[in-house]
C-alpha cells in the first residue's frame, strides 16, 4: 500500500488550478441545462404536434443524438463548428454548443413525458374556454408538465454535470482538468485524481439528496 | 467539400489499412462492452438483491455501493482504476488497461443494474415472499426459487437500455488509450485529416451496434416475458 501525500493540497492550489475549472464546469452545466430545457421543450412540442413536417425532423434529431456516445458528439461538433463559423471557436465555446445540442435531446424526452402526463381533459377544457394552442401550452400544460418533471429534470442535470468531465476529449479546462493539471505540476497525480473523485462525489451526492427531498415534497402536494 | 472514402484503403504505416484498423477497433469496443456487461450484471444482480433483504447492514452496504458508483463521473472512475488503485494495490500494476477499463465500466454500470434489480424484486407482491417463507423455505431458498426467477424476467426491458448505454459508455475508454472506436476516430482523424469520413464510419458502427443489441434484447424480452404480467408491453 503506497502512502498518500496530501501536503501539496493548499489554498493556493485551489485558487490557481481548481476555481477556474470548477467555474467552467458549472457554467457548462447551467448553460446546457437552460438551453437544453428550452430547446428540448420545443422539440417535445414538435414531436407531439399533428404536422408530419414537424414530427419527423424532431424525432430524427432526438433519436440520433440519443444513440451516439457523447464523446463522439463532442468530437463531431469540434470538427464541424469551424466549417460552419469559418474560424475555430476554441474547446470551451465548442463544448457549450455541443452540450446544449446534446442535452436538449434528453431533456426533450423528459418534457414529452411531462406534457403527456397532463390529462387530456385539461387541454380540452382550455380549448373550451377559448384558449389558443399557445395560450393552452403556456398557461395550462407546460407549467404542470414542468412541475411534474422537476425531479427528473434535476436528476438529468446531475448526470449532465458528471458528463461535463468528458470535455477532456477536446482539452477544455474543466474541474477534472484542473485537478489533473495540479497533479502534474506537483507530481502527485494519484492524490489529484482521488481528490477529484471525492469532490465530484460530494457535489453529486448532495445534489441528489436535495432532489430526493424535493421529490418527496412535490409528491405530497400532488 | 468532396468525399474521399478511399481514405480507408490507405496504409496506416503499420502493416494494415485504416479499414482493418477500424474493424479491430470495433472489436475492442464490443469486447470492452461485453466483458463490462458480464461484470455489471453479476455485481448488479447481487447488490440489487442484497438491497431487498431484511438485513439492515446488507441493505446499507447495497445503498452505499449504488451511491458511490452513481455519483462519480465515469471518466473519473476510469482514472481511479487506472492511476489510483494500482498505486495502492501494487498487484494491479501489471494489469493491462483493457482489464482496468472493463472493471471501471462494469462497476459503474453495476450500480444502475442493481437499481433495476431492486426495483424488479420490490415490484413483486409481498405475498410471494411470505408464501415462500410460509411454505418452510429458508430465505435464500425463497429468493432462488420464488423471487429471483420472476424478478429477472421483469427487469429485462430496463436492462435493454442499460445494455445499449454500456456500448455508448465504452467510448470513454479512449482516455486510457484502449484501441476502441473513439480512440480510432481521434487518431485516424489526426493522421488522415479526413475527419468527416472517419467520424461517419465510427458513428455508423456505434448505431449499428446499439440497434443490434436492441433487437437481441427484444428477442430475449419476448422469450422470457411473464405471460399476463402487466408492464411487459405487447
Amino acid at each position: 500500500m503506497g502512502s498518500l501525500d496530501l501536503s501539496f493540497f493548499t489554498w493556493d492550489l485551489v485558487t490557481k488550478f481548481l476555481i477556474k475549472g470548477f467555474l467552467f464546469s458549472v457554467e457548462l452545466t447551467v448553460v446546457a441545462m437552460v438551453g437544453g430545457i428550452l430547446i428540448g421543450t420545443l422539440l417535445a412540442l414538435m414531436r407531439l404536434s399533428s404536422h408530419k413536417w414537424l414530427i419527423y425532423p424532431a424525432t430524427i434529431y432526438v433519436n440520433t443524438m440519443r444513440s451516439i456516445p457523447l464523446v463522439m458528439v463532442i468530437l463531431w461538433f469540434f470538427l464541424l463548428i469551424p466549417f460552419i463559423t469559418g474560424r475555430p471557436l476554441g474547446a470551451e465555446w465548442s463544448a457549450l454548443i455541443t452540450f446544449t445540442a446534446f442535452e436538449s435531446a434528453y431533456y426533450s424526452e423528459i418534457m414529452r413525458a411531462g406534457i403527456q402526463s397532463v390529462s387530456r381533459g385539461q387541454v380540452s377544457a382550455g380549448y373550451a374556454m377559448g384558449f389558443t394552442y399557445s395560450q393552452n401550452m403556456k398557461l395550462i400544460v407546460l407549467p404542470q408538465a414542468f412541475r411534474n418533471m422537476l425531479p427528473v429534470l434535476l436528476t438529468q442535470t446531475i448526470i449532465l454535470f458528471q458528463d461535463t468531465s468528458l470535455v477532456y476529449a477536446v482539452g477544455a479546462y474543466d474541474l477534472l482538468k484542473g485537478f489533473e493539471t495540479a497533479g502534474k505540476n506537483f507530481n502527485r497525480p494519484v492524490e489529484a485524481y482521488l481528490l477529484a473523485a471525492i469532490v465530484y462525489f460530494v457535489i453529486c451526492f448532495s445534489l441528489s439528496f436535495v432532489v430526493k427531498k424535493l421529490q418527496a415534497k412535490i409528491a405530497i402536494v400532488r | 467539400m468532396t468525399w474521399e472514402w478511399e481514405v480507408f484503403l490507405r496504409d496506416t504505416g503499420g502493416d494494415q489499412t485504416y479499414l482493418e484498423w477500424l474493424m479491430s477497433a470495433w472489436g475492442w469496443t464490443l469486447a470492452v462492452a461485453a466483458c463490462a456487461w458480464v461484470v455489471a450484471f453479476g455485481l448488479g444482480a447481487v447488490v440489487g438483491t442484497l438491497r431487498t433483504t431484511p438485513n439492515v447492514w446488507l441493505v446499507r452496504f447495497g445503498n452505499a455501493w449504488v451511491e458511490l458508483f452513481r455519483n462519480i463521473p465515469l471518466l473519473v472512475q476510469i482514472f481511479l482504476w487506472y492511476h489510483v488503485i494500482p498505486a495502492m494495490i501494487p498487484v494491479m500494476k501489471s494489469l493491462p488497461s483493457f482489464v482496468l477499463v472493463v472493471l471501471a465500466l462494469g462497476f459503474f454500470t453495476s450500480a444502475r443494474v442493481a437499481e433495476q434489480v431492486r426495483a424488479g424484486i420490490q415490484s413483486l407482491s409481498k405475498g410471494q415472499r411470505y408464501a415462500g417463507l410460509a411454505m418452510g423455505l429458508t430465505l435464500p431458498q425463497t429468493y432462488f426459487h420464488v423471487l429471483l426467477p420472476m424478478a429477472f424476467r421483469i427487469v429485462v426491458p430496463p436492462l435493454t437500455s442499460e445494455a445499449m448505454n454500456i456500448i455508448k459508455n465504452s467510448s470513454v475508454a479512449f482516455a486510457v488509450s484502449v484501441a476502441e472506436l473513439t480512440m480510432f476516430a481521434m487518431q485516424a482523424q489526426e493522421e488522415t485529416s479526413r475527419g468527416v469520413e472517419v467520424y461517419l464510419a465510427v458513428t455508423g458502427l456505434y448505431i449499428v451496434t446499439a440497434m443490434t443489441i436492441n433487437r437481441i434484447m427484444a428477442y430475449v424480452e419476448k422469450r422470457v416475458r411473464v405471460p399476463g404480467y402487466v408492464g411487459g408491453g405487447n
